[in-house]
């Protein structure tokens, strides 16, 4: 009997563990170590933190799913990996720290025969002072990452509305709080979600809505941007995101690294190595994020946390990490099996693997601070990874040590994404996206770097129901009900 | 409605350069029946897309 265990039970975990379980059966053993006891359909956090969902709605219970499919679920956070066992023994193992009430704190050593990595992204607010600290958020802005920071954001609004109905008007400023940030499309979502809500409560004249972010030009969402096929022409999505921005009266700020964020103020710095502030009285800016901090020992336990992990704390698979500059980076550099190029039975997945280089160009302000994002690993290519991995580690355990490891690059997959621009049955809009692939490949697409046949958004109403539509959908493929298997990542 | 978008614009301001929909634009973004059609439409776009990256 071979045990799997897996590291995190998000977007990417969940897809690896289930999967696995089912191809597996019960001859061999799925372990899942996540900190939550609940599962979070996070896109749709956009929408509890504009009150228009509660997080009941987003979030449902591990448990008696994991029970279901017969894997092994541990309340707990992985704190490090040993790869190479110990002194004792020479199985590899992880150490875990139980998170669950009544045992919180405890603990226990793991061992496995495959580990797969997917424990996505630690929210590193401490990065810019006052937008958090190590304990996570701080008290001046608020987040939509998780089910209870868009609670407590929603809450924030709705004071600022009442605010506004009261005569008084209010600044809001939502977008990347540092300049190495990813993850754009989310706060772009807010955005839109929070003006559609202000007038909806009739006071969008009383609001002046900033954007500020880390991307050199609107539009650019940390994947270089993309041009999509329109009235017969190659459009930048910097046209189409200027454009929403111009029709719905929100100002930008682009080119951007908060540096500091205080009571009502963020300060920052430009592209041309200008410094800036900008008040507000409600903001949401996104933290960067960065590996959760395993650690990696060896058998004579010794340190081997910078061999196993790239220095922002994500995991090294199968990627090329001396690409260099930009002028020399290509599609090959992403990595297609996510193994880790010195533990054959280490896996990572979704945000948890160290990406080789960004995909947007690399660009810093004359100070020398870069401000660039980062790549993102958005749900769908991170769900394909995880089915991938799982894939690759069955056949292993089923065929053999040798059996071919299945491929998911982001150079070769395309994604689609849905950027909510307000909600509502009849009333809301959302940008639907395709991008193929997420990776540009100047060699085989130049120019643009995609296929434009492929690469295609619109803004309406249809992209509001199909986003809706996944919420339900995707919520119900990961309780596992009936027919799971055939909904695509 | 005609205006809808175009009164947002500030000359030399950071929005001068781009692009605004017009009244047909911004009313088949939610008429239900036309949005319908881009339903299925995109719909099938995403399942190609889907399809390749699998
Ligand atoms: C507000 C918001 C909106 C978004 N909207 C979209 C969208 O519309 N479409 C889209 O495609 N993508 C969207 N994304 C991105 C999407 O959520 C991510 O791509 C996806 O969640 C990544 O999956 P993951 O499994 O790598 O990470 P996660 O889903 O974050 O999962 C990581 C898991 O690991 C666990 N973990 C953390 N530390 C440890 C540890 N030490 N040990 C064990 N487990 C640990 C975490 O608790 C978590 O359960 C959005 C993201 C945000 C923040």
């Amino acid at each position: 009997m071979a045990r799997l265990v897996v590291l995190g039970g998000g977007v990417s975990g969940h897809t690896a563990a289930t999967f696995a379980a089912e191809w597996l059966g019960s001859e061999h053993e799925v372990v899942v170590v996540t900190p939550n006891a609940k599962w979070n359909w996070i896109p749709s956090n956009i929408w509890v933190g504009v009150g228009q969902m509660t997080k009941e709605e987003v979030t449902f219970d591990l448990a008696p799913v994991y029970a279901k499919a017969g894997i092994i679920y541990h309340q707990a956070k992985a704190l490090g990996i040993h790869p190479e066992g110990n002194e004792t023994s020479d199985k590899p193992y992880v150490v875990v720290e139980s998170t669950e009430a009544g045992s919180a704190g405890k603990i226990e050593n793991i061992e496995y025969d495959y580990l797969i990595n997917a424990t996505g992204p630690k929210l590193n607010f401490a990065a810019t002072p006052g937008l958090g600290d190590a304990n996570g958020l701080g008290e001046f802005t608020v987040s939509v990452c998780t089910a209870d920071h868009a609670v407590h954001a929603s809450e924030e609004l709705h004071k600022c509305i009442q605010t506004m109905k009261a005569g008084k008007r209010q600044k809001f400023l939502i977008g990347t709080g540092h300049g190495m940030c990813t993850c754009q499309g989310a706060a772009f979502e807010y955005i839109f979600n929070i003006e559609h809500e202000l007038n909806k409560a009739g006071v969008r004249d009383m609001a002046d809505i900033k954007w500020i972010s880390n991307e050199s030009f609107l539009g650019d969402f940390g994947v270089g941007g993309l041009h999509m096929k329109a009235m017969g022409f190659a459009v930048s999505s910097k046209i189409f995101a200027e454009s929403l921005f111009a029709e719905r009266n929100v100002d930008w700020i682009i080119g951007a690294h908060v540096n500091k964020v205080e009571k009502g103020k963020a300060h920052y710095e430009l592209l041309d190595g200008s410094m800036g502030e900008e008040e507000f009285d409600f903001s949401m800016l996104i933290p960067p994020f960065a590996g959760v901090g395993l650690k990696a020992i060896n058998k004579a336990g010794e340190d081997i946390t910078a061999t196993v992990f790239a220095p922002n704390g994500f995991m090294k698979v199968d990627a090329n990490y001396a690409a260099g500059a930009y002028e020399n980076w290509k599609a090959s550099d992403w990595p297609s099996t996510y193994q880790n190029p010195t533990y054959g039975n280490l896996f990572a997945c979704g945000i948890a693997f160290a990406p080789p280089h960004p995909i947007s160009k690399p660009m810093s302000s004359p100070n020398g601070t870069p401000i660039t994002p980062t790549p993102p690993r958005t749900g769908m290519p991170s769900g394909i990874m995880g089915k991938a991995v799982a894939h690759s580690v069955c056949d292993r355990i089923l065929k053999g040590p040798d059996a071919p490891l299945h491929e998911a690059s982001m150079a070769h997959m395309g994604a689609a994404c849905v950027a909510s621009a307000g909600k509502g049955l009849f009333t809301g809009t959302a940008a639907a996206m395709t991008i193929y692939p997420v990776v540009p490949d100047f060699e085989k697409y130049p120019g643009t770097g995609r296929d434009t046949e492929y690469t295609f958004g619109e803004i309406g109403l249809a992209g509001h129901w199909i986003k809706h539509i996944l919420h339900h959908l995707f919520i119900w493929k990961a309780k596992l009900k009936p027919g799971w298997t055939l909904i695509p990542e | 409605m005609s205006k809808y978008g175009e009164k947002n614009i500030k000359a030399y301001g950071n929005n001068f350069t781009t692009m605004t929909p017009g009244p047909v634009a911004k009313f088949l973004r939610t008429c239900v029946i036309f949005q319908f059609i881009r339903f299925i439409f995109i719909n099938i776009k995403m399942l190609v897309v889907v399809s390749k990256s699998h």
